[in-house]
Formats: structure tokens, C-alpha cells, sequence
């Protein structure tokens, strides 16, 4: 390094006082250089201290952390040193954060043109009279359609990648020479994310700045990024350059958090990395990744291992790192368990559409035209016993509101829903007999919302249990505790609360609910989204034993392709409640595919430095679908005319069931490139 | 099951308990508190007069070693008569107060639960029984029926449930926006079931602390009426009655109006800490989150 580093963190100690009154370090000595012009990735599970870190890059701790030790330097004197006049001129100036939701970053009664004004007033040298100029050429540079009405609009007339952009652009108005994002993308669509993505790339490059990216998604490191710091409960375990550390890891831990990505290309199920991070506190004696390492030897028991500098450029934390390679960071091999070939029907959907406007008394006598279109309309579905459908879509797309409707929580406007026996499915829940209340069970997003914390384990499981099939007392305790069990959570847990379980554990516990109902049809709503990816590989091999065991059948609603692929036998694609596609997992995820399908699987990231995603089109903006024509038609990229605008597309069959909805026929959309 | 669930809650009020009293606000409220219903179980016990029993030498007279605070009009031992003064409010209030938070508790939740025009409509009364000052209705309906205690906890009980209405509503509004209620929804628990393990236990934190802080507004409202006459009937001793008695002769026997002044607001400051340190240890002041 010729030029001395922008920032400089040398050996941090960051710590909370535990109710014993004890100090319960959270960063453990942790070095961080980066130079202008250089980007660095932080990943790690949530709970590894990596937004500590960035944030303490600023000289901010959050409420209750104190610094312990160490120094953080920024362009040329300690950021803890400094008076607060100076720190709020860096902050926001020189140094700019870009937070995980900018949703909640932005004053929500403040138009966008004056909280970007406020920004200029404090951080930019330009006279007043240039600022309105100036605030126009920030939001082109982040490149937002038509700056002069977005400055007029307040934060909630904007999608969320159009939200983060506009954080962006407040960051670049005091002309930062430094970044730090803390998961800018997470909760983005993946074409958002992808388009964000290569943004900040590129005004990295052209304005030389320093960044540092927080993230849990190594496909969004290797797509940024230069060099790469893993952390594992507040130490560095792993350093290096991005090739070689996402190529061959000289750690286990970041091999293991490699392998629990599921991806594309690869059918078989992630493999899941066992146990969770040492608390606070713990005893540090040893390797702290020693419990959950394959290679843990009693030398690593005993000793701490200091990091070591290898052949690649990688500093890793590791006594044997050329063992390491070892450790197979490929798929489980875990067989997919697959429903049998026609077997019977288990729910279909005929012509479902779903609004969630309700006419108002005046709104009764006017013409019928004058009603948006519905958010979910003419859904046709089947679902056969014991197989898994894939939902996929953008946010919007309308696939949460779906397995609400099938629920019964949310009665459709239009179409029926028909069980397996032919009976009619009754729309709302109040009206469903036990019967059908028993077959249908969901599983919600964030099991932090879906469990009463109030309630202990034994209590939740015992919900069900209770009304479904009258059990009491001994009965009901040792049927909760063969449920967990089957979730691979011992009876010890009976008398634990939510709090007290890690974010895989609660989501276990939630999946134990549904299956307590032994339930037909099991609904689950991005299940996996709110997890950790070495815990979501666990969630997933789960809910692939549980299908293998039990036939239910699965809706698997996710906005992350991958995900879907790895558990899903048939898929189903929508854009703004109307289905685009519909097949066998294989044939959707190939050719031909429908244009969003394609764009969707195009602007996916892997963790892989060589893949570069294509970004076929721009990234959502419209909010509501159309009233006439493809609902595609604004964003799709192979767009051929009029008969786009008016005509709804009609259903083109392929092979063994895919179907795809589109004007161009199908040869010429299984072309790589149909343009 | 019953047995496995009542266990730790038991041992969960003493850990609060313990909590409140670590704190400075909890260790005097609770002090106080713990005072004031000691003082009212065993002020018949411990009061060195008879507290109607009058003494014509001593009208008015001034604190000694034999009446601490003095004599009052009439010459009753006004020391006694503060002692005993708070036992008729605790009884009335103690049995109003819950069953204040019992109804209008429940109601607010259901309405929480159920929302639509029901819940409308009933809101909007509520707000018309809170434009009314408190005092009114409750002297309409005692001129009505009477002022015996058979009468005045009902009453209190009513009109101070109103409020808690609001609070339980707004507590159980929070609740079932939760996914956990959607969930037992389509799970088919009827809403008493939902109220019953979905909500209450997650509102009772916030209704126990209102609960306190009712408490103590129906402890003045009750001396409010006493002192306004409608209260306690003489020669009954009571807070209310006897600053109204003293306060024609405030500028003569002063301690006839300062002694049950500082034992009402004693009390009163005593529920209020405690209600405080309650909120604070149960985490429900939103301004200071802890770390961990």
C-alpha cells in the first residue's frame, strides 16, 4: 500500500456491561485498513458485530456498547478523540453511511427535495443557490428517472430500491471519500439489488471513494467488493482478496458458510453448518469455531490461533489451513425427495382474484370500469398430494396475498378454491369446518411476529394439539415433545419462551405448530428469508425430511430464486398477482422461459467472483398492475408491440405441463437471447 | 400442564418485585405503599384514641406528647383519625380498581380484537364519557342512589373503566397486527380463545401498570367526594372529610389540615412510583431501551 489507509482500525475492543456488571466484549480486537478507492466486505451471522464495527468506523457505538480498547483511525486522527463539532462534520460529509432501510432512514413528512436540501446545507460547499441545481444532478447520478418530480414526492410514494437510492444520493451530497453500507440491498428484489449493486460500483470507481460493505450475502460481496473480512462472534477469522476467498477458503467457517448457499446450478440441497456462535462472555480459551468445526483437533481446544498469512494473499485465524480444502463446500448430495407421479389432487384454484380495495357506498353505483384491477387476478392452480410448489415473484407480485387467500384469512373476489375431494373450500377462515381447518396449516415470514412470546414452547405446540384433537395434560406434553423432536429440537425446550431460542430454533418451533395439525397442505411464507444462510440450509433439509416423511403437500412462497429451486418439484412464476410461467422446476429454470422469468434468473448473485448477472431491464417502479394487456409490458425487454398493450397474453404449452404466458412464440423464447 | 405454567409466574411477580425495589422510585413507592396498608390494617390496633371519642377541654388544641397532632374542632385526637382516615378509601378503591380494570380491560381488547364499526361506535361513546369532567356524572348518579359504599364502588368501578377502555384497546391494537394472531385465526381458535392466550397475556403488563396509576386517581376522586360531602359520613374518620372539617379553622389548628393532606399524598405519590418503577422494570417506557 503506498498511500496510508483512509481508514485505519487497529486492534477494537467493544464491549457491553452484562447484568452481572461484567464486561461482555462484542469485538475482539479486530483490524480494519482500507484506502481510497478500495472496497472492503465484512461478512458474518447475524450477531457477529459486523454493523458495530462499521458503525464504530464512524466513532458511534450504539446505546450501551463502550469502546475497550484499540483505535479507529480516519484520515489521519482517532475518530473517538475528536470533538463533536468535528465528528458531525465527517459524518454525513467526508464519511457517508448508507443504512440497511432506508425506508426508515428518510422523514416520512418530509419531501424528498427538502431532506435532500438538508443534506447540501450542512455538507456541500456550493452556494445556496446551486443546491436545487446540485440536488438534480445527485439523483441523475443515481440514476432516477425524471429528479424533478421525485424531489416533489415524500418517501412513501417510492419503491424501496427507489428509497435507497435516494439514500445514496444523500450520502454523495457531502462528497464523501468514504462509504459505509451496512446491507444496503437486503429486503431489495433481486433485480433491485442487482441494479443498486452495479451503482455503487461504478461511483466507486469514478470518485475513487473507500467503501465498506456490510453484508450476510457473499453473492453480494463478490459482486462489490475487493477484498473480504469474515467475522465470527466479534474476531476476523478469515482475510484476503474476494477471488480467493469465496474461490478457496483457507477457513472452515467461511467454507462452511460457502457450502450453505444454495445455488442454481447446483440441484442438491445446501449443507447446513451445525450449532451457533459462542455468546458474549464465553469462555474464549481456544478456537472460538472450534465446537462447530469439522477439523477441531484438542489443540484447538486449548489454544487461540493467531491469524497466519498464506501463499494467496488470505490472513486466516486457523492452526491448519491447508487441511481446510478438505471440507466439501459443495451441495449435501441429500437426496430431493420427490412426489410420486399422479398422485391425487390435493387443492386446486380456479380463477382466483383477490382485491384488497373495497368499494365504498358511492364507489357501489359507479361503473364497474372505474375499479383499479384487481392485485391478484386470474389465478388457475393445482396442487397434487405430496408435491411442493415454488412461488416466486418480486415484492408485489402478490404471492403472500395467494397463500392468505388459500388460508382463508383473506376471501378472494372472484374463483373458488376446490379441495382434493372435490368439496369447495369456504373463503374465510370463521366458516371453515375443524376438518378443513385442519388439513390447511401455515408457516409465517418471521417467527420473531408468528410466536407469542408470552407463550412458552410447550403452550404453542399445545394450541393446536388442544383444539384440533382435545389433548391434555401428559398427553399434550409428550405429543408437543415427539413434535420437537421431528424438528430435531429436544423435549428440553418444552419450557423455553421465543426469547430464549437463536432464529432457527423459533422458525423449528413454528414449523412444529404446522405439523402438530398433520396437515395436508402446509403453507410457507419466505420462511427461510428472515435466517441466517447457514441456518436456512438447515430449515431447508428439514422441511425436506418432513416432506419426504409425511406427503404433505408444500406452497413455497420465496422472492429468492435459489431457495425455490432447491426445495420446489413444480414452480410457479408471478408478476403483480398474474402468473407468467408454470412448470416442472427443471423446465422453468431452463429454456424456454417466459422474459421475467429470464430476467429474474439473470439478475441472480453468487457468490462467485466470475458471474456477473445481466440486467436485461430497469427495476421495478410501477406499483400497481394494468388495467389491460401483458402486465409485463412496461419493464420486458423483448417487448413486441401494440398487441403487448392490449392483448392479454395467452397460455403456450411445452413439454410436461410448462406453460408459459406470452405473445412470442416459443421457439423463439428458448433462444438464449430472444431479441 | 396448570402446575408447569403457575410455577414460574409466581416467581416471576416476586422478580418483579424484587426489580422495582432496586430501583429508587421503587424502593419509595414501595415503602410507602407497604406504610400506608400496614397503617390501615392496624390502626384500630394501634391508634391511641377512640377516634370519635370527644374532648370539650381540648378544642382545637395544638400538638403535645399526648395528641401528636393535635385535637380537631370538636376535640377528637386528629393523629387517630389520620390513622383510620385511609381505611374506607383503601377498601373501596381496592375493590373498585380492579374491578374497574376487569371490564373495561376486556372490553377494550375485544374491541381491539373484533374493530369495524362496533369498535367505532363504542370508541366515540368513550370519548363522550371523557369530554364530561370526571366529578359530574359521579355526583349525578350518588344525588340519585345514595352515597353508602354499596354504592360508590359500583359507581367508581364504572367510571373509571372508561379510560381503561382506551388503553387495553390501543394495548391489544398492537397485538393483533402481530402475525401470531393471524396465525391462530387460521388456525380456527374462536376470539375468546385468541383474547384469552394470543392477547391478554401480552397486554396485562400495560393494564397492571394503568391499573396503578387508576388507583391512585380513584383514591383522590374518593377523597374529592368526601371532602365535597358525599363520601364518608361522619363522625366517620376519613382524608377527605377532614381537610374539608379543617379548613375553617386552617389559620388556628393547622395540623388539622396538613396531617391528612401528607398521609392522602403520601399515598398517592407512593402508588405513583411504584406504577413507575412497575413500567420501567416491565420494559414498557419506550424511551430507554436496555442493551441485551
Amino acid at each position: 500500500m503506498a498511500n496510508p489507509p483512509l481508514i485505519d482500525i487497529r486492534g477494537l475492543c467493544v464491549g457491553f456491561r452484562g447484568r452481572s456488571g461484567a464486561m461482555l466484549p462484542v469485538l475482539h480486537g479486530i483490524d480494519l485498513q482500507v484506502c481510497r478507492g478500495e472496497s472492503i466486505g465484512i461478512v458474518g451471522e447475524s450477531g457477529s458485530g459486523k454493523s458495530t464495527l462499521a458503525l464504530a468506523a464512524m466513532g458511534y457505538l450504539k446505546h450501551g456498547l463502550q469502546k475497550i480498547s484499540g483505535e479507529v483511525i480516519y484520515d489521519g486522527a482517532d475518530m473517538f478523540a475528536r470533538s463533536p463539532s468535528e465528528l458531525a462534520k465527517i459524518r454525513g460529509g467526508q464519511l457517508g453511511l448508507i443504512p440497511q432501510n432506508s425506508g426508515q432512514a428518510l422523514t416520512p413528512t418530509m419531501r424528498i427535495g427538502r431532506q435532500l436540501d438538508e443534506a447540501l446545507r450542512l455538507h456541500c460547499s456550493l452556494p445556496e443557490g446551486a443546491h436545487s441545481d446540485r440536488a438534480i444532478d445527485l439523483l441523475t447520478q443515481v440514476r432516477l428517472p425524471d429528479p424533478a418530480a421525485i424531489l416533489r414526492r415524500y418517501p412513501h410514494e417510492l419503491s424501496g430500491g427507489q428509497q435507497q437510492r435516494v439514500a445514496i444520493a444523500m450520502a454523495l451530497a457531502g462528497e464523501p471519500d468514504a462509504l459505509l453500507l451496512d446491507e444496503p440491498t437486503t429486503g431489495l428484489d433481486v433485480t433491485t439489488q442487482a441494479h443498486i449493486l452495479d451503482l455503487l460500483r461504478e461511483l466507486a470507481r469514478a470518485r475513487n471513494m473507500a467503501m465498506v460493505y456490510v453484508s450476510h450475502d457473499l453473492g453480494v460481496i463478490a459482486r462489490v467488493c475487493d477484498r473480504v473480512q469474515v467475522l465470527y462472534a466479534g474476531e476476523t477469522v478469515l482475510e484476503g482478496p474476494v477471488r480467493a476467498v469465496l474461490k478457496s477458503p483457507d477457513h472452515p467457517y467461511a467454507r462452511g458458510l460457502l457450502a450453505s448457499i444454495p445455488r442454481l446450478g447446483d440441484r442438491s440441497l445446501p449443507r447446513a453448518l451445525d450449532g451457533r456462535p459462542p455468546a458474549p462472555g464465553a469462555d474464549r480459551t481456544g478456537c472460538v469455531f472450534a465446537p462447530r468445526c469439522a477439523l477441531a483437533t484438542d489443540h484447538c481446544q486449548t489454544l487461540h490461533p493467531p491469524i497466519i498469512t498464506g501463499e494467496a494473499g488470505q490472513a486466516t485465524r486457523c492452526f491448519y489451513p491447508e487441511q481446510t480444502s478438505e471440507i466439501d463446500m459443495t451441495g449435501s448430495g441429500a437426496p430431493l425427495s420427490c412426489c410420486a407421479e399422479n398422485s391425487p389432487l390435493a387443492l386446486s384454484l380456479n380463477g382466483v382474484a383477490i382485491r384488497y380495495d373495497r368499494p365504498g357506498a358511492l364507489a357501489r353505483f359507479m361503473p364497474a370500469r372505474s375499479r383499479p384491477p384487481a392485485t391478484v387476478d386470474d389465478i388457475t392452480l393445482s396442487l397434487t398430494l405430496g408435491e411442493t410448489l415454488g412461488l416466486v415473484g418480486e415484492s408485489g407480485s402478490g404471492k403472500s396475498t395467494i397463500l392468505k387467500t388459500i388460508a382463508g384469512l383473506l376471501p378472494p373476489a372472484e374463483g373458488t378454491l376446490t379441495l382434493g375431494d372435490g368439496t369447495a373450500l369456504t373463503p374465510r377462515v370463521e366458516q371453515r369446518r375443524p376438518d378443513q381447518l385442519r388439513r390447511i396449516q401455515m408457516v409465517f415470514q418471521n417467527p420473531d411476529e408468528s410466536l407469542n412470546p408470552r407463550q412458552s414452547v410447550a403452550n404453542i405446540l399445545g394450541q393446536p394439539l388442544r383444539l384440533y384433537f382435545g389433548l391434555k395434560g401428559r398427553e399434550l406434553r409428550a405429543r408437543a415433545a415427539e413434535l420437537l423432536e421431528t424438528v430435531r429440537l429436544g423435549a428440553h425446550y418444552l419450557d423455553r419462551r421465543p426469547g430464549q431460542l437463536s432464529g432457527g430454533e423459533k422458525q423449528r418451533v413454528a414449523i412444529a405448530r404446522a405439523f402438530a395439525a398433520t396437515p395436508e397442505i402446509v403453507l410457507c411464507d419466505e420462511i427461510t428469508s428472515a435466517l441466517d444462510v447457514s441456518v436456512q440450509a438447515a430449515v431447508l433439509e428439514l422441511l425436506n425430511d418432513l416432506k419426504a416423511r409425511h406427503q404433505s403437500t408444500f406452497v413455497f412462497v420465496s422472492h429468492d430464486l435459489t431457495v425455490v429451486r432447491a426445495l420446489s418439484d413444480r414452480v410457479a412464476v408471478l408478476y403483480q398477482g398474474r402468473l407468467c410461467e408454470i412448470g416442472p422446476a427443471a423446465a422453468v429454470y431452463g429454456a424456454p422461459s417466459h422474459p421475467y422469468t429470464k430476467v429474474l434468473l439473470n439478475a441472480v448473485l453468487e457468490p462467485d467472483p466470475d458471474h456477473v448477472p445481466h440486467l436485461l431491464t430497469e427495476d421495478a417502479t410501477e406499483l400497481s398492475p394494468p388495467a389491460c394487456g401483458c402486465p409485463f409490458k412496461h419493464r420486458c425487454p423483448v417487448k413486441i408491440g401494440r398487441l403487448c398493450d392490449t392483448d392479454t397474453p395467452p397460455w403456450q404449452e411445452a413439454t410436461d405441463g410448462h406453460a408459459i404466458r406470452c405473445h412470442i412464440p416459443l421457439q423463439d423464447l428458448s433462444k438464449p437471447d430472444p431479441v | 400442564m396448570s402446575a408447569a405454567t403457575t410455577t414460574p409466574r409466581r416467581s416471576r411477580a416476586l422478580n418483579t418485585l424484587r426489580d422495582m425495589a432496586a430501583r429508587p422510585s421503587g424502593a419509595i413507592g414501595l415503602t410507602l405503599v407497604t406504610l400506608h396498608l400496614v397503617m390501615a390494617l392496624m390502626s384500630p390496633w394501634i391508634a391511641p384514641f377512640d377516634y370519635k371519642e370527644m374532648n370539650s377541654a381540648l378544642i382545637l388544641g395544638g400538638p403535645s406528647a399526648e395528641h401528636l397532632l393535635g385535637t380537631d374542632h370538636l376535640g377528637r385526637d386528629v393523629f387517630t383519625r389520620v390513622l383510620l382516615g385511609g381505611r374506607e378509601a383503601f377498601l373501596v378503591t381496592g375493590i373498585a380498581t380492579p374491578i374497574a380494570m376487569l371490564w373495561g380491560g376486556m372490553l377494550g381488547v375485544l374491541l381491539g380484537l373484533r374493530g369495524g364499526w362496533i369498535d367505532e361506535a363504542m370508541m366515540r361513546l368513550v370519548d363522550a364519557f371523557l369530554a364530561l369532567p370526571g366529578i359530574l356524572p359521579l355526583l349525578v348518579l350518588i344525588t340519585v342512589f345514595g352515597s353508602g359504599n354499596e354504592v360508590l364502588t359500583p359507581t367508581l368501578a364504572f367510571f373509571f373503566g372508561i379510560p381503561v377502555i382506551r388503553v387495553a384497546r390501543a394495548a391489544a391494537h398492537e397485538v393483533v397486527a402481530r402475525d401470531f394472531i393471524s396465525a391462530a385465526r387460521a388456525r380456527g381458535h374462536s376470539p375468546l380463545s385468541i383474547v384469552r392466550h394470543e392477547i391478554l397475556p401480552n397486554v396485562t403488563d400495560t393494564l397492571l401498570v394503568e391499573g396503578a396509576m387508576r388507583w391512585s386517581w380513584m383514591l383522590l376522586g374518593f377523597s374529592a367526594l368526601s371532602f365535597l360531602g358525599f363520601g364518608v359520613a361522619p363522625p366517620m374518620a376519613d382524608w377527605g372529610l377532614m381537610i374539608s372539617d379543617a379548613r375553617v379553622y386552617m389559620s388556628l389548628a393547622p395540623w388539622g389540615v396538613l396531617g391528612p393532606m401528607i398521609a392522602l399524598s403520601s399515598l398517592i405519590i407512593g402508588i405513583n412510583l411504584s406504577a413507575d418503577a412497575l413500567a420501567k422494570t416491565l420494559g414498557l417506557d419506550q424511551g430507554r431501551k436496555a442493551v441485551v
